[in-house]
């Protein structure tokens, strides 16, 4: 829902092949989208009763199929060194199907529609499939690598409900603040400040029109999150939970940026460009971006502000009706092996979920995780949908809202 | 002899399949007609209004304030939320760029059609044709990442600019309140930009079919009878042609009204009517506000199409 973000991050090898298909599958997707609800009212009523973790391993029934954030499954077709299919296929007979899905909304319609096994479900689709028994729990005794997953992973809340496992972590990644060395004299912000209020900036100019926020109402969080910090007397514990005053502190802070803002950003390749010919100089990003343009021996570094940043985590979550749960077993066992955990997080900018992944990997190469985050973990605060009903506040303002709201903000309301 | 004649006159029913439907076609030409109409008919019926109709409806249920789900009851609350401050803007703001769009193309299209339509033969009217199509054979994204390049605040236009000396002047028209920003490419002017160059051709082609409908000796018999050119060009010219404009107006403004592309990448991030459909029910899930949203432009244009018809744009496609 919120994801819109990984949504695009996660279209964008396509994206770069094809726009045109990357438009002819949105409007595809519009008119599934139309469907969603009526799909969600039948599925209510068809939905079936939580079924026990599977206990033990049996022969592949040789099919398995899989929802997942475009481009998260990748067989080689896009670039070829990028391939962790092929290998799974042929090892264990599972051959694979893959269905995309653009936004969280789709991915629990999807699993609510069934006939598919697995879905790698982002921080709010997660705990609604959960909740909706759409996903059964794990036995991570039959997923051998499960003790090779980064410790901070293997009970993190958005899969792991009452200490029973719906998943297998897949990957994660950090929004960063991503900056141009020139304009900040090689010496990286502190604080997320430059992006939020009018400053000058060490090349002595204003950040007025410089400076870039993204186009999705999950970024109220992220002024929350500087609020968390800025202003202690609002009483911010989670920014994705939010009373009204809150809220409203929130949206302020977003209104005045909208004054520095000249173009707000959801396509990571536009951003790249802005940064590039429109003399933007700081803006929230993800490592994906930072990499490419440091690629191109573009001006640019990342930092972690000290106000701490919002982030993604993905989980590879088995359906409660799966058909076939055995090579479902075997796909979260591969997924967790250290290669194709390298080859995603590179393919991605992500951070891989098992610790080994990061030495000896050819596309990520040694530094790639500490590049994309694996050491502020701690700093993450995990996107959530937020909801009417919340643990910090007991009341607090539901995403609807959020979405509106956001929209005022930007057309300057 | 009789039994002849008469044989003649009523043919007996041929054998063979095919030979018997066409005999049955032939006496009851409605049933070829029925089978011919009914695949498109109900493909337009079925799957074009039929889901039309289905988002539609879904304008007249409302979403639930606490838990962010569908309510399926029949209410009218979503509407008053397009009154809303926020949301009435995003329509304003579309309806006043769908009508500036439309103007600018039609008084930039006007000539050439003129052009094309009075002096052009031969090779030159081939090449006009070309010079329209050509821009609708390459794909539309392609053109707008072009224009965002052009746009840029370091792009091609900037540098011209400069090499005349005259940034003051792009700076003076940037720095105008409303229509201006950062740079051209953030700015509504931008936008504003390549909506036009994106829909002109579809307001060149119907104002020329238009114009080389009008009678040349018209044009001459005006001025024989004394009329300056101006005369003639609001008195006769502009009545015969405004058929065709009005046709061509009917593509740029609905392209424009429903376009959700352009201003995405091109502009300063407020949104537009088909922005905001595509945000309300794809990331927000608020498929009922969406649905509202959508039933504005189908209004709009409902009104448009009538006001159209009225002055004949119909017999001028």
């Amino acid at each position: 829902m919120n994801l819109r973000k990984l949504r695009f991050f996660a279209t964008l090898p396509i994206e770069r092949n094809s726009y045109k298909n990357a438009k002819r599958e949105k409007t595809m997707k519009k008119l599934l989208k139309a469907c969603t609800g009526l799909v969600a009212v039948m599925s209510l009523a068809t939905q079936a009763v939580a079924a026990e973790a599977l206990k033990e391993l049996g022969k592949g029934e040789g099919e398995l199929s899989i929802v997942a954030w475009a481009g998260y499954i990748e067989r080689g077709e896009t670039d070829k060194n990028y391939d962790w299919v092929t290998d799974f296929e042929k090892e264990t007979g599972c051959k694979v199907t893959v269905k995309t899905a653009a936004t969280s909304d789709e991915m629990v319609a999807l699993m609510n529609e069934g006939g598919f096994d697995l879905v790698t479900a982002s921080g709010d689709a997660s705990l609604r499939l959960i909740a909706g028994k759409r996903v059964q729990p794990i036995n991570t005794d039959l997923i051998p690598s499960w003790k090779s997953l980064d410790e901070r992973l293997q009970n993190a809340p958005w899969h792991t409900v009452d200490g029973t496992h719906y998943g297998t972590p897949y990957v994660w990644g950090p929004n960063v603040l991503m900056y141009n060395t020139d304009a900040f004299k090689g010496e990286a912000p502190k604080s997320w400040k430059v992006v939020f209020e009018e400053t000058t900036l060490p090349d002595g100019k204003s950040n007025k029109g410089r400076v870039q926020a993204y186009d999705g109402p999950i970024y109220i969080a992220d002024a929350a999150l500087y609020l968390m910090a800025h202003k202690p007397e609002l009483g911010i514990k989670d920014p994705y939970e939010l009373n009204e005053d809150q809220y409203k502190a929130a949206l302020d802070l977003l209104r005045g940026q909208r004054e520095l803002v000249s173009r707000y950003w959801h396509d990571a390749m536009i951003q790249i460009d802005d940064f590039k010919n429109e003399g933007v100089v700081a803006t929230g990003s993800w490592p994906f971006q930072v990499n490419l343009l440091a690629a191109e021996k573009a001006k640019v570094a990342s930092t972690f502000p000290e106000e701490g940043v919002t982030g993604w985590a993905d989980t590879t979550m088995l359906h409660a009706d799966s058909e076939h749960p055995n090579c479902a077993y075997m796909w979260m066992e591969h997924s967790l092996k250290p290669k194709v955990q390298g080859d995603v997080a590179a393919w991605f900018g992500a951070v891989p979920s098992v610790p080994a992944a990061c030495k000896g990997n050819e596309l990520l190469g040694d530094a790639g995780c500490e590049t994309n985050g694996f050491g502020h973990f701690e700093q993450i605060k995990f996107w959530r949908t937020p909801k009417a009903k919340c643990e910090t506040q007991g009341e607090c303002v539901p995403y609807h809202r959020w979405v509106s709201d956001y929209i005022g903000v930007i057309g300057g309301r | 002899m009789s039994t002849a004649t008469s044989n003649s006159a009523v043919l007996e029913g041929r054998s063979g399949i095919t030979a018997r439907l066409s005999d049955l076609f032939w006496r009851r030409p409605n049933l070829l007609l029925i089978l011919m109409l009914s695949p498109p008919l109900l493909w337009l019926g079925i799957i074009y209004i039929g889901s039309l109709l289905s988002l539609l409806a879904q304008s007249f249920f409302s979403i639930d304030e606490f838990s962010g789900l569908i309510v399926y009851e029949f209410t009218l609350s979503t509407y008053k939320q397009l009154l809303l401050a926020s949301n009435f803007d995003i329509i304003l703001r579309t309806v006043a760029m769908a009508t500036l769009v439309t103007v600018a193309s039609a008084i930039i299209a006007f000539p050439i059609a003129y052009y094309a339509a009075r002096y052009a033969h031969g090779k030159w009217k081939a090449l006009f044709y070309l010079g329209v199509m050509l821009p609708l054979w390459s794909s539309y994204l392609v053109k707008i990442y072009a224009w965002k390049l052009i746009l840029a605040k370091e792009g091609i236009l900037t540098w011209g600019f400069e090499q005349l000396h005259l940034t003051w002047l792009l700076e003076g028209i940037l720095s105008l309140p409303v229509i201006g920003g950062n740079s051209l490419s953030v700015s509504y002017l931008g936008t504003f930009i390549v909506f036009v160059y994106i829909w002109l051709p579809y307001m060149i082609l119907p104002t020329q079919a238009a114009l080389e409908r009008v009678p040349s000796n018209l044009i001459e018999a005006a001025g024989d009878l004394g009329a300056t050119p101006n005369q003639t060009f609001r008195t006769v010219l502009l009545p015969l042609a405004l058929p065709g404009v009005i046709a061509g107006s009917i593509f740029t403004f609905s392209l424009t009204l429903g376009d959700y592309i352009i201003p995405q990448i091109i502009g300063s991030s407020r949104l537009f009517i088909g922005q905001a459909v595509y945000t309300q029910q794809g990331t927000a899930g608020n498929v009922p506000l969406a649905a509202a949203f959508s039933v504005v432009p189908i209004l709009i244009m409902a009104v448009y199409l009538w006001a159209a018809k009225k002055k004949g744009a119909f017999d001028a496609l």
